[in-house]
């Protein structure tokens, strides 16, 4: 950085050459456009032709693809990538999503053992409940 | 209601005169004592500001101001407004837990004291221990790294007015309607089912100053990682700035939690979905699980900040380099990463069952580790120093102490099989009592001590800040060793009246502790008093403690940019070493600065901000759409402001650089 940026502090920083994103193409916009086209035709197909008869394994399946579905948005329309402000999008991205994985991950964890543990409306209890 | 036509019922929604405390009752007329005192003085602040008709000076340099110091100070003193307010409810809570047994019921009944109880704990740690250390962060962290202002300034200012629209709902909830009774946390069923505005004034509130946190921790973030001087590497920033980092870091990734949590619990009070009740499979216990997913990184949050007070004065006062800084850096991260591991710990008893429960016991525990590290790194910096014991260095060894045994506690309570003793008893507010005061309270006036000759260019009085420290740290043991004790006998909290009379002479000693802090308070109020009143003869030079960090390289106070030249940093201890390699301020060559220009949008903002939650409390809704709309108006209308800087000519830069406070340290401190 260079002194007269910073005289300016203000506005110092941000604008530095070299240090910016990468704006993209129309070919990596169209690569992403087509993509993401076909990760959103997929489920559609799944869930409204009755494609798969397991529910669950449906409803895994269209999750996996919304997964890919992100890093597509992340990598094409916005730009992630490990160079791009000196890695420092990379890392805040990896950081964001440990703390979503942990929120969401040990959220789930704990509710399933309270549910298990606590709910009152345990089927051995609702039968005693209603013989009673 | 009552039969009042239509059209009031849309003007008014909810409101009517009795939900004013006009009733002859006990509680009604302390409220009204309350109002007329807070009318009064109110009355007089105002008339005073218009006789000496300095309105348009407060609008034009302080409201309006974006300058990241003025805003520090603004934010210190909403803190202290707000810890009189909240001091208060504590000592009406110890009167009435100290008189009310047998058949003495005291003298507040129970619906007043849950409002009491909540009020006190979501005022502390909202808008007293969060706006100090936003005030603390706001005023020193730019001037550490060399930086003019932070790096969005006109967000600083929203931020500011956010937090103060949320302080008016709770205060205006004392006079209009009640507060809520659902504790400070606000948990469901009780929360949910609540009548009246209380829960709603305490959820707008929330949201309201919540936002601005949240805006405080983006724009801290990217000052520390965008603004820092040439040279200041990461790992020679000094500890008070890797705090701040930390804690930003940790406001940008919890705060949304609160927001998203209390969004839920509004939906359930006001449009009857069930996130948190049983009906349609929701859940009470993913509100208790969500908010101290926000709640436990809020309590680093808050004791980070001082961590790094903490080193910066041990390091000064012992004239020497902090020991181990790596270690610091390491620790304040692992800090903070570990405390977004163990929320758990606050919900033992809700039945998780021993895997989960063991989980979040053992990362409960690792956190003492770098907390330890951090403990030893302080007492080998004064080991071999020469240590001076001023006022800010008193403050750190009573932390040391009082916040060493306070964490001691807390491993026990991490103690899953223990804390389903200890959970909900008394044990456990001493314990949280022990950490804040002796940790976040005691850090904060240290805190305020050491900056204070840098933010205004003299010395707060010695005398009575040693009161101060005295009374506090004799108070803080009086007040809560003997709810160490009753929680070991299994008292629980938040009771208003007990029957066992053998219990009583425990809370009549706590109740003596809390006049003990009820003097430490007012000592300080008398310190600040004395310290103005006088300011002549504490006059101090621009380095009163021989400072080592570059905030002491400028005048005190420093010119509104700071630093006219922008320093460039060589080492950890920035001016340490400028003052070792015989630095000499350039006199000459001033170029002129460009400067953000202030602006009004955010005080519009925090009272349309008011309106909107006074609107949604009372279910007034066409004042909370059209200030909802206001807001979105406002902001918009902002974006088109285009002449957003002003230039400070090179003749004022040098202007000032040659008459400002530029004394040698020490001079003049020797009053």
């Amino acid at each position: 950085m260079s002194q007269t940026t910073h005289s300016g502090s203000m506005h110092g920083g941000a604008h530095d050459a070299g240090m910016g994103e990468d704006h993209g193409s129309l070919r990596g916009y169209l690569t992403g456009f087509v993509l993401a086209a076909i990760l959103t035709v997929i489920p559609f197909w799944l869930v409204m032709g009755h494609v798969i008869a397991s529910k669950p394994l449906a409803i895994l399946l269209v999750l996996a693809l919304a997964a890919v579905q992100i890093v597509v948005h992340m990598i094409y329309f916005l730009h992630l990538n490990t160079k791009s402000e000196h890695g420092w999008n990379m890392l805040a991205f990896i950081f964001a999503l440990v703390l979503v994985v942990i929120v969401l991950g040990a959220s789930l964890w704990v509710m399933y053992n309270e549910n298990a543990n606590m709910m009152p409306m345990s089927p051995i209890y609702q039968q005693y409940h209603k013989g009673g | 209601m009552d039969h009042r036509s239509e059209i009031w019922n849309f003007l008014l929604g909810n409101l009517s005169l009795k939900v004013l405390p006009l009733h002859n009752t006990l509680e009604d007329r302390i409220l009204q004592v309350t109002f007329a005192v807070v009318a009064i003085s109110g009355l007089a602040i105002f008339g005073w500001v218009t006789v000496k008709r300095r309105w348009g000076y407060l609008w034009r340099e302080w409201f309006t101001t974006v300058d990241h110091k003025k805003l520090g100070i603004m934010y210190m003193i909403l803190a202290t407004v707000m810890l009189l307010r909240g001091f208060t409810d504590a000592i009406m809570m110890r009167i009435q837990q100290a008189t009310a047994f047998g058949a003495n019921m005291g003298y507040l009944p129970p619906t007043h004291y849950d409002q009491i109880f909540t009020a006190h704990g979501a005022i502390m740690i909202f808008f007293v221990a969060m706006a100090y250390i936003v005030g603390l962060m706001n005023y020193v962290m730019p001037t550490q790294i060399g930086a003019r202002d932070v790096a969005f300034p006109f967000l600083n200012n929203l931020s500011f007015w956010l937090t103060v629209s949320g302080v008016m709902l709770f205060m205006t909830s004392l006079f209009v309607g009640s507060f809520s009774r659902a504790g400070w946390l606000g948990y469901p069923p009780v929360s949910e089912y609540q009548l009246g505005s209380g829960v709603d004034y305490y959820i707008w509130g929330l949201q309201l100053s919540g936002l601005g946190t949240l805006l405080t921790g983006i724009n801290f973030v990217v000052t520390i990682l965008k603004m820092r001087a040439p040279g200041m590497s990461l790992m020679k920033m000094p500890m008070f700035t890797w705090t701040s980092l930390c804690t930003s870091g940790l406001i940008v990734v919890t705060f949304p939690i609160l927001t998203a949590a209390l969004f839920l619990l509004s939906l359930d009070r006001y449009v009857g979905t069930h996130f948190f009740t049983n009906d349609l499979g929701g859940n009470v216990m993913m509100y208790i699980n969500l908010i101290w997913i926000w709640g436990h990184p809020e309590v680093y949050i808050l004791i980070l900040p001082l961590f790094g007070v903490f080193s910066e004065i041990v390091a000064t006062f012992s004239g020497k380099r902090l020991f181990g800084y790596s270690s610091m850096v390491y620790a304040t991260v692992s800090i903070m990463i570990l405390s977004y591991l163990v929320w758990l710990h606050h919900f033992f008893t809700m039945g998780s069952g021993p895997d989960v429960n063991s989980f979040f016991a053992l990362t409960t525990m690792m956190i003492s580790i770098p907390t330890g590290v951090k403990i030893f790194n302080w007492l080998f910096t004064m080991y071999r120093g020469r240590v001076r014991f001023d006022v800010p260095m008193l403050w750190t060894m009573g932390f040391l102490f009082t916040f060493t045994i306070g964490g001691m506690t807390g491993v026990m309570l991490s103690v899953a099989p223990a804390d389903f003793l200890l959970h909900n008893s008394l044990f456990l507010v001493a314990h949280f009592h022990n950490v804040i005061i002796g940790g976040v309270v005691f850090g904060v006036f240290a805190g305020i001590n050491y900056w204070f000759p840098k933010a205004f260019g003299f010395q707060l009085d010695p005398f009575w800040g040693k009161a101060s420290f005295w009374f506090w740290q004799i108070g803080f043991w009086v007040a809560f060793g003997p709810l160490y004790v009753l929680g070991l006998m299994g008292v629980t909290r938040r009771l208003s009246h007990f029957e066992d009379p053998s219990l009583q002479i425990w809370f009549v000693i706590a109740a003596f502790g809390a006049f003990l802090i009820l003097l430490g308070i007012l000592s300080f109020l008398m310190q600040l008093y004395v310290s103005i009143r006088h300011r002549e003869r504490y006059a101090v030079g621009h380095d009163p403690w021989g400072g080592r960090t570059l905030e002491w390289s400028t005048s005190s106070p420093p010119p509104p940019y700071n630093f006219a030249f922008t320093p460039v940093v060589r080492e950890r201890d920035a001016w340490t070493d400028m003052k070792e390699h015989g630095y000499v301020r350039p006199r000459d060559g001033f170029q002129p600065i460009h400067m953000p220009k202030n602006s009004a949008t955010g005080v519009w903002i925090g009272l349309l901000g008011f309106a909107f939650g006074f609107g949604m409390t009372w279910y007034i809704w066409w004042l909370a759409v059209a200030s909802f709309v206001g807001i979105v108006a406002v902001a918009i209308g902002h974006t088109f402001n285009y002449h957003r800087e002003e230039t400070i000519p090179a003749e004022d830069v040098k202007q000032f650089e040659h008459t400002g406070n530029w004394k040698p340290a020490g001079e003049g401190a020797s009053a």
